[in-house]
């Protein structure tokens, strides 16, 4: 039981990291663009996207510490 | 297609694919360390080396399109804590630290995506211009001058400081991340792979607009507390 729980630690972790709304924001903003991709402008979901979460991500970090 | 430009177009285009792997096996042998990207990157060739002696060709084949959606997804998740972490070091909001011991898995993962590319190239140019041999010599070059110019490089980089190049790191992963992953969800970049560049520039723009904000506010919070002491 301990293996297993170390395996799951290990993998999330090493997918997820310190910040999970990260992980969940990539995903959310792949299936945008999968769903936007018959658009010329689909390539620049990810990008801003990647910018919105990680202000957001910032904002709070700050405000913890 | 006449054999020089055969050379040519496979040298190009293979060099273009290896120059991306070479970037993140660099970035994370700094880092990192070089034992672990050393690993990583025998590791996927001895994959890679397998998946061609195996599949050879029916690589053209292959689901390109999902593997660059999971390897760039995973890249940019990693390359983007890499990243928060590092604007928060910069700020003073974070004391610096070592970095977690990925380097093995992304440079397995970065090496084996990009090997494969090549090796589609290979397969695809060589099988239209039925010359094989002139595409595998095309991609050997590549691969030569690739390699040299790593090993003129490693140097001079080593030099860089240790914050900087996690700044770097963190950047060139998002970057590479986001180009693959929005290809393989189905979108096209104009410019095609230059467009990393222009990825590049807008993350390295925003970075230098969150350090310095955050600065500012540490600052700001750290007068008050001498204000109120």
């Amino acid at each position: 039981m301990k293996t297993l729980s170390s395996f799951v630690r290990f993998w999330y972790d090493f997918i997820i990291g310190d910040d999970w709304t990260v992980a969940a924001a990539v995903v959310v903003a792949l299936a945008l663009t999968a769903l936007l991709s018959s658009l010329s402008l689909a390539w620049a979901v990810l990008p801003l996207a990647v910018l919105a979460f990680l202000s957001v991500s910032l904002w709070r970090a700050t405000r913890r510490s | 297609m006449n054999g020089f430009f055969l050379v040519l177009a496979t040298f190009l285009a293979s060099a273009v694919e290896m120059v991306e792997a070479l970037t993140i096996v660099l970035a994370v042998g700094l880092t990192r360390g070089w034992r672990s990207a050393l690993f990583g990157t025998g590791a996927a060739l001895l994959l890679l080396a397998l998946i061609v002696a195996v599949f050879g060709p029916v690589l053209n084949r292959l689901p390109l399109e999902t593997l660059r959606l999971v390897v760039g997804a995973l890249l940019l998740i990693f390359g983007v804590q890499w990243w928060r972490k590092a604007i928060l070091r910069s700020s003073g909001f974070k004391p610096s630290t070592g970095l977690d011991a990925y380097g093995f898995a992304l440079t397995f993962k970065s090496v084996l995506l990009e090997g494969l590319e090549v090796a589609f190239i290979v397969v695809t140019f060589g099988a239209t211009a039925r010359r094989v041999d002139l595409a595998v010599l095309g991609a050997g070059v590549a691969l030569l001058v690739v390699l040299g110019a790593g090993l003129l490089l490693h140097r001079p980089l080593s030099q860089v400081p240790e914050n900087s190049l996690k700044f770097a790191v963190g950047l060139m992963l998002s970057s590479f991340g986001t180009f693959w992953a929005a290809e393989g969800a189905g979108a096209r970049w104009p410019g095609g792979d230059l467009s990393i560049l222009g990825i590049l520039a807008l993350y390295s723009l925003a970075s230098w607009g969150f350090v310095t904000v955050l600065r500012r506010e540490k600052q700001a919070r750290s007068s008050g507390q001498e204000v109120r002491a």
